[in-house]
């Protein structure tokens, strides 16, 4: 079966960084493997094509050939070429000076329409404004059921009429209804359609006019294969697009597709959705996703979540503690409990260079965080200072925890070999030295 | 274990002019392609970059169009062929044969228990798996079955009414819990209900799930594992739902969906758009998944039963 691009990659560019100077010929032959990488992730056979060429003219001079790190040049040219594609810089919404401001969204059937539409109006609502939804979609059963529940759960207002047959009148309405009650944004969930569809086109092409958007976003599944440049392209020849929404990113998909549409289209994409709750919306930046892409990590994302789930304080406490190598199992846990709150450890690995193998390695329990619950339960059955000095804890001590957590003195062991572990580790952090086993930690 | 006899009454039955409908579209402009480069004689390095071009702009995927045209290769070189044509002839060939491999044979096996046969639907989020449902009660009932659905997808806003509104165009009921109620539940319920009403058929909808979010496969695992409780046999086929405009994903999505719960079978949906759904062929080739039916429209009766033959056929069909 395949792998993830970004493990190809790296293996690929990993025999590039074990040599000092490549020759044409390793050249040939690592752009050979990024090219079947790109194609076994979806990106478009031509857009490959384009790309690998792009690479190929760049890297072939001799500043790249006689460099130092040939290696480090490639990759440097691979994920510039990369982001160059993506766009240059991450984007927001442009909204004009009208009251209300419009966006409609389009795409396929099954795309995720109706939920991106609920997760914006969130992501607006917190930024202030007063939304309004607009259910459009008038074939699909329940879809306005389904928008009125949502919007139920947000407290997000939306107008919708079940007796109207013809969504131009029904926008319309909408609209007004909407500067009655002096909404800054309204959002129109339109019903998924093919683009091959001429008759549902031209009612598109008959709601856009009349609704007149400041931004018409296509919804894209990043599950997409070959044919998403043909649709995104049939939607923005029919109703010139202002932008692209990729779906669906916590898969596994690595959204080949968004290279493909952005290459062919140059319209930019303006955000990820990352999962089915509704805050799971993230603004797209072509530069981490060129790195997660090429497995160099999603190293920015990282730090953002790690800026927003550590506690400043405790942070400063805790290195204190690692100075003076005096951490104990409370530490540890709490340590534990902190990385959670960032995503599950399979996320977090995901995102640090050179560990979505890893990752992948872990067993289900660590990945889905129930190890976590293990650990805690563990550590809530030990006395004080047996958390303090877990050195006392011998034979019956082990048992009579494990009894308490409900656990075995075999996950008793395990946990205090981890923290050892983990002990050892930051002893040789804090001495400068980096750790080689960070890998053992997740054992 | 699968019920058999539904896949040869399946195949037995089909109403295939549909697929030529369906199929006309968008597929004859993808693989009419290869026929116009085969069109010049003589076999020259060009013709087999075209065809693995057009294999992979198909979403048949790279390794899986590099076997097929080695293959070729290898032929070609056997049969000193020289006509261009008799290259896609093989080809064609090769696809139905492919393609056909993994319908089981042996059609005693089936359904030992009295109870109903119990179809359990599965797929990532938007496929069309209800949709799917209400197109496959409807092609049931029309051969006389008595069908019943579960709406295990208690997740999903309105996702309960979307069933709902198929059951009344097709006429079959429904059981359902309140939103947010424990799926599992829902469909020992309704398998219990289908027994006691003596139903033919109990269709299951599950909610979409991303075969890479481990809780919630661990749950439809859980939903498979509660109706076995009921009977030892069910569920007697397992459906996945898969977007013809998926790409080499989907390929994961069918390996990760048979190891958990052990696919039967793949519903292709939205085979009516320009995607060739060409990732059916690896899935078939690499995990031995028959491709069942493929949703060809919107509306109830647009269902057809896969047939490999036809499908092929209609791949290489020029006619536009």
């Amino acid at each position: 079966m395949f792998e993830a691009l970004s493990d190809k990659l790296t293996s690929v560019f990993s025999r590039f960084q074990n040599k000092g100077r490549i020759t044409e010929k390793d050249l040939e032959e690592g752009l050979k493997e990024v090219r079947l990488a790109l194609l076994e992730a979806d990106v478009n056979f031509r857009v490959t094509r384009k790309f690998i060429d792009d690479v190929k003219a760049r890297s072939i001079g001799k500043d790249v050939l006689e460099s130092i790190s040939p290696g480090q040049q490639i990759i440097k040219i691979v994920h510039e070429e990369m982001t160059s594609i993506l766009g240059t810089e991450s984007s927001t919404l442009s909204g004009g000076n009208q009251t209300p401001n419009v966006l409609m969204l389009v795409g396929l059937q099954g795309s995720g329409k109706t939920t991106t539409a609920a997760k914006l109006s969130l992501n607006l609502k917190r930024s202030g404004n007063k939304v309004m939804m607009i259910a459009a979609d008038l074939r699909r059963p329940a879809a306005i059921d389904q928008l009125e529940t949502l919007g139920k759960q947000l407290d997000i207002s939306v107008y919708s009429d079940r007796s109207e047959t013809d969504p131009i009148k029904l926008v319309q309405n909408g609209i007004a209804k909407a500067k009655h009650v002096e909404a800054t944004w309204v959002l129109v969930d339109t019903g998924g359609r093919l683009h091959i569809d001429s008759e549902l086109m031209r009612e598109l092409q008959d709601i856009k006019k009349s609704l007149n958007p400041s931004e018409t976003l296509m919804v894209v599944d990043s599950m997409t294969g070959q044919d998403a440049i043909s649709s995104a392209q049939g939607f923005h020849d029919s109703i010139e697009l202002t932008g692209l929404i990729m779906t669906k990113l916590d898969g596994d998909a690595r959204g080949g597709a968004a290279l493909s549409i952005s290459q062919m289209t140059n319209l930019p994409i303006k955000f990820i959705g990352t999962g089915e709750k509704t805050d799971a919306l993230e603004a797209f930046h072509p530069e981490r996703m060129a790195s997660r892409i090429l497995g160099m990590g999603d190293v920015l994302t990282l730090v953002e979540r790690a800026q927003e789930a550590f506690d400043h304080k405790q942070m400063q406490n805790l290195e204190q503690k690692m100075r003076k190598s005096s951490l104990t199992l409370e530490d540890f846990l709490q340590q534990i409990q902190q990385i959670q709150k960032m995503g599950s450890v399979g996320q977090i690995l995901d995102m640090v260079p050179g560990f979505s193998s890893i990752s992948r390695k872990l067993s289900t329990e660590d990945a889905d965080g129930k190890g976590l619950k293990k650990v805690e339960a563990i550590i809530y059955s030990m006395t004080p200072a047996e958390r303090n000095r877990p050195d006392i804890i011998k034979g019956s001590r082990r048992r009579r925890i494990a009894t308490g957590s409900g656990t075995t003195p075999y996950d008793v062991n395990q946990l205090l070999n981890q923290f050892k572990q983990m002990q050892r580790m930051m002893k040789q952090i804090s001495s400068g030295k980096i750790p080689r086993n960070l890998a053992g930690l997740f054992r | 274990m699968p019920c058999y006899h539904f896949l040869v009454v399946f195949r037995l039955i089909g109403k295939k002019e549909k697929v030529k409908d369906g199929l006309k579209r968008s597929k004859a402009s993808w693989f009419s392609k290869i026929l116009n480069v085969i069109q010049t004689s003589g076999i020259d390095d060009s013709v087999w970059d075209e065809l693995e071009e057009m294999l992979i702009l198909g979403d048949v995927g790279v390794s899986t169009a590099t076997d097929l045209i080695e293959d070729l290769k290898q032929d070609a070189r056997n049969n000193g062929t020289q006509d261009s044509h008799e290259v896609v002839d093989n080809l064609k060939a090769k696809l139905i044969e492919l393609l056909s491999v993994a319908y089981p044979q042996d059609n005693d096996l089936g359904n030992d228990s009295n109870g109903p046969v119990v179809i359990l639907m599965v797929g990532v989020n938007g496929v069309g798996k209800t949709t799917s449902i209400g197109k496959l009660a409807h092609y049931f009932v029309d051969q006389g079955k008595e069908v019943m659905f579960a709406a295990a997808d208690t997740f999903r806003a309105a996702a309960i009414d979307q069933l709902q509104v198929w059951a009344e165009r097709v006429g079959v009921d429904v059981i359902s819990h309140k939103p947010g109620g424990d799926p599992a539940a829902v469909a020992y319920d309704a398998l219990e209900a289908a027994t006691a009403r003596s139903k033919d058929i109990l269709i299951i909808d599950t909610a979409g799930r991303l075969h890479t979010t481990h809780n919630l496969m661990e749950e439809v695992k859980k939903i498979s594992r509660v109706l076995s409780r009921l009977d030892q046999t069910a569920p007697h086929e397992v459906f996945l739902v898969l977007d013809a405009t998926t790409g080499q994903n989907g390929l994961m999505q069918a390996q990760v969906f048979a190891e958990a719960v052990g696919c039967t079978g793949v519903f292709l949906s939205k085979i009516d758009g320009s995607a060739k759904g060409g990732v059916v062929i690896p899935i078939v080739k690499d995990l031995g998944i028959p491709i069942m039916f493929m949703g060809t429209g919107e509306s109830i009766e647009d269902i057809t039963p896969f047939d490999p033959q036809q499908f092929v056929e209609e791949l290489f069909s020029s006619d536009q």
